[in-house]
């Protein structure tokens, strides 16, 4: 099944071809082959997992047993692409190298790498290829290896540009979550979108969605990432303006999607840097492997990491390109769910995780105490955070809650904890995505409102099954434990290596990622109490929702309080698993030790987060009315109010100068200098026309062609007299002609 | 020798058949005579093929095919000129002259 994952993404690729031709004449209007093929493609993904972990498990052993045991692993001879074209690969039996399960032309590392580790086994002494001499670090059993497998995509004179699949412990852990809330929130959907008018095309997207999302995390080069990338983009402008009739919803479709192409500019320019700075190669395997031995060198890793962040910042929503994010809420809440907080805007911290070499050896996150990654993401968890205060919309409230959280994962990748920030994407993606589906709950019951303040209020007894998985949610956000939040926020502020060693002393780090902890706490029970406690405020008597939402919820919940153990302290199960072996991952990274204080220290800001929440809502204690009585503490409301004034700067200040000054001016060169330039320049052709006008067309060429329409008239007036008409005469023609023919033959050449 | 005959037999045929196409004046008589013609190759073709394998009554059985789907064709146009003209007389054809 390794060796096949494509299937995987073409399984609902399928399903949304499928659903566009016949969706509408189908009985459930699409969703049941919606719902099919995407659970056979979680089915699928499930066994790649098991295969994968049954492979990390083995090449555990094996390692005892001496890892030149595995040579002798079987190739397979050919793979087969989406298309059914059949392509023949080149086994490389018998070789011993680090990447033993890469087909060659998918990359170069498969036998440039092969090369290296024979000269030196047979030189005994050679010098590694690696600055640091860490090639030792690299060794290990082929098995863990990832399983690339390709196909060619197209052929240029610089090589050929290949599309396959790479098959390692991050890409299947993303497969396993993409398809698994795909999955449910189809299942959602069915009821929450039933009626609509165009249910089918709804269902038919978030099919596409999920394709390209498998895509996206399967890529084995990074041309084909973007592909991946902005199909994604592409299907959450459709869903976001789901309901494009209300002129909000398209406006904000359109905003997502403008403010995500000014970072996929980013990509397309840190694509290309790493492009030519590992030697004219889009795979990432190789990519890696050129950053890692300093084939490509620092300044270009890291003018490639500064352009890919901004691509990260945009898809996930970090500061200063967030702003797209809470509009997007105007889509379907199963949209927000799957999209805007579980898969989506993870490809950001995927994007980093996946070319973890490139930003590692560019920001030189080992032995630093800040970078720019780390800083992005420490400052978006706060800033994210301190906006959740301000709303009244519990989408908006959960929106900047992800960007918050993505925050805290783009903030691990910075100080160097790979395997915390990827567990935090993990675990998150339950939680949130829980939280969002029970808003929608809530949404159904309350007249399809989403402003908690105003409409909702002591749902709890009339939504019993919401409440307690809203409330286990919001305690795994908050970081308690042992709920699964506790251990991967845990893991992120050790990583920080400020109380633990680690990577770097990212002090700053460490302090951000306390006070969001506090903040997320509170900031959650602040939902809680407006949706769950009190009078409820809005039209009607609210009902609990059916099966179909709750039974979601409910298995999500259940992984929001399990999810957390698959990395606890005593069984790492997921570093194990997920992290990549081998050289195309930093080797002198080094893990956090789970520190117990630490562990305390996050415990007891989530708790006192949830104290002051409590103390403020519940008991009614604290400075309420502060901001209609001090006029610092209404500025700073505002000021969170508005979102820091960033959509004002981008289209009051930006913007509007774009359209009024500059654009003037710009007009005015364009007359002034600009037309002139042209006018000139036709005038100077005009003229000449003219003289080649007379000379050389009239004189020259107009001679050329009467005289050779002459000469073909006369010679047909002559050649007409041949053509009589009369058939015979055609056919003596022909005959003497034969015999001619034949004269020759017989008498000349023969 | 048994092969010369044949070989003589298909000349005379195919001389017969070249008189035919040049000289008669009906429609119907030129076409039989291309029928003739592509018969003296037939034989030719068999008469050979007892030299040089199958392949030659391969040929023929070809020809006979092609043939049979050609006097259709013929048959049909010079029907229709005959409809059109009451005559079938290829002199006074000449409307393609040029």
């Amino acid at each position: 099944m390794l060796d096949y994952v494509w299937i995987i993404p073409a399984l609902p690729a399928l399903s949304f071809v499928l659903i566009l031709l016949f969706g509408k004449r189908l009985p459930k209007g699409g969703s049941e082959v919606g719902i099919a093929l995407v659970g056979a493609a979680f089915v699928l993904s499930v066994i790649v997992g098991v295969q994968w972990i049954d492979r990390v498990e083995s090449a555990d052993s094996a390692e005892h047993a001496g890892a030149e045991s595995a040579e002798l692993e079987e190739q397979p001879v050919s793979t087969e692409e989406t298309e059914g074209e059949l392509i023949e690969s080149e086994t490389a039996a018998g070789s011993s190298g680090a990447f033993a399960d890469v087909e060659p032309e998918c990359s170069q590392a498969a036998t440039a790498v092969d090369v290296d580790e024979a000269a030196q086994a047979s030189h005994g002494t050679a010098t590694a290829p690696s600055a640091e001499g860490g090639e030792g670090g690299h060794e290990a059993a082929p098995e863990t290896q990832p399983v690339v497998r390709c196909v060619t995509w197209f052929e240029t004179s610089g090589g050929d540009v290949t599309a396959g699949t790479m098959v390692d412990g991050l890409s299947v852990m993303m497969i396993f979550v993409v398809s698994f809330i795909s999955l449910l929130v189809h299942i959602y959907s069915t009821d929450y979108v039933s009626g609509d008018r165009r249910y089918t095309h709804f269902f038919a997207f978030l099919s596409l969605f999920t394709a390209s999302m498998l895509l996206l995390v399967l890529s084995s080069n990074t041309l084909q990432m973007m592909v991946g990338w902005e199909l994604v983009g592409l299907c959450s402008f459709v869903l976001i303006g789901h309901w494009w009739e209300d002129k909000p919803n398209s406006d904000a479709a359109l905003k997502a999607f403008i403010t995500n192409r000014v970072g996929d500019i980013g990509l397309l320019v840190g694509v290309s840097i790493m492009f030519f700075a590992a030697g004219g190669t889009f795979s990432i395997l190789d990519i890696n492997i050129a950053a890692e031995t300093g084939v490509m060198s620092h300044g270009w890793a890291l003018a490639a990491s500064v352009a890919l962040m901004f691509a990260v910042m945009s898809k996930s929503g970090q500061f200063f390109l967030h702003t797209w994010l809470p509009d997007a809420m105007a889509g379907p809440t199963p949209v927000s769910a799957l999209i805007h907080a579980a898969t989506m805007v993870v490809a950001g911290v995927f994007l980093i995780a996946r070319l973890y070499s490139v930003f590692w050896e560019g920001f030189q996150i080992f032995g630093s105490d800040i970078n720019f990654m780390a800083f992005i993401g420490g400052f978006t968890t706060i800033i994210g955070a301190l906006l959740a205060f301000a709303q009244k919309d519990i989408k908006k409230v959960l929106a900047y809650s992800t960007i918050s959280q993505l925050g805290y994962m783009v903030m691990a990748l910075g100080v160097g904890a790979w395997t915390a920030a990827v567990f935090h994407l993990f675990t998150h993606a339950f939680f949130k995505a829980c939280l969002f589906l029970g808003a929608g709950s809530m949404s159904n019951a309350a007249h399809h409102s989403f402003d908690m303040v105003d409409d909702y209020g002591g749902l709890k007894k009339y939504m019993p099954i919401t409440f307690w998985t809203y409330l286990i949610s919001t305690l795994a956000l908050a970081g308690l434990p042992p709920l699964a939040g506790f251990w991967s926020k845990d893991e992120i502020l050790a990583g920080t290596g400020s109380l633990t060693e680690a990577n770097g002393n990212y002090h700053l780090m460490l302090i951000f990622g306390g006070l969001t902890a506090l903040l997320t706490a509170a900031y959650m029970f602040r939902t809680i109490w407006y949706s769950f406690y009190g009078q409820y405020r809005g039209h009607g008597t609210p009902q609990e929702s059916g099966p179909r939402i709750t039974a979601p919820l409910v298995i999500l919940a259940t992984f929001a309080v399990l999810a957390g153990f698959v990395n606890a302290p005593w069984w790492e199960f997921f570093k194990d698993w997920v992290e990549p072996v081998g050289a195309y991952f930093p080797g002198e990274i080094v893990h956090a030790e789970f520190n117990i204080g630490l562990a305390a220290l996050s415990t007891a800001l989530g708790l006192t987060g949830i104290a002051l929440a409590f103390l403020y809502f519940w008991r009614g204690l604290g400075p309420h009315g502060l901001t209609a009585e001090n006029r610092f503490a209404r500025g700073g409301y505002l000021f969170l109010e508005r979102k820091y004034y960033l959509d004002w700067l981008y289209e009051d200040v930006i913007v509007a100068a774009v359209k009024g000054p500059i654009a003037r001016a710009t007009y005015w060169i364009n007359q002034r200098v600009i037309d002139r330039v042209v006018d000139e320049a036709g005038r100077t052709s005009v003229r000449a026309g003219k003289l080649v006008y007379e000379y050389v067309d009239q004189k020259v060429v107009d001679t050329v062609v009467n005289g050779s329409g002459v000469a073909a008239e006369e010679s047909g007036e002559e050649l007409r007299r041949i053509q009589t008409g009369r058939v015979q005469q055609y056919a003596a023609l022909l005959f003497a002609a034969a015999a001619i023919l034949g004269a020759i033959f017989v008498f000349v050449i023969g | 020798m048994l092969l010369n005959q044949f070989l003589i037999l298909s000349a005379v045929l195919f001389c017969i058949g070249v008189y035919g196409v040049l000289a008669r004046r009906n429609a119907v008589l030129v076409l039989m005579s291309i029928e003739m013609l592509l018969n003296a190759v037939n034989i030719n073709l068999v008469a050979f093929s007892t030299r040089w394998g199958v392949s030659g009554q391969v040929f023929a059985l070809f020809i006979i095919a092609v043939a049979a789907a050609e006097v259709g064709v013929g048959l049909a146009i010079v029907l229709l000129i005959y409809r059109n003209r009451t005559s079938i007389d290829l002199d006074e054809l000449d409307e393609m002259k040029g």
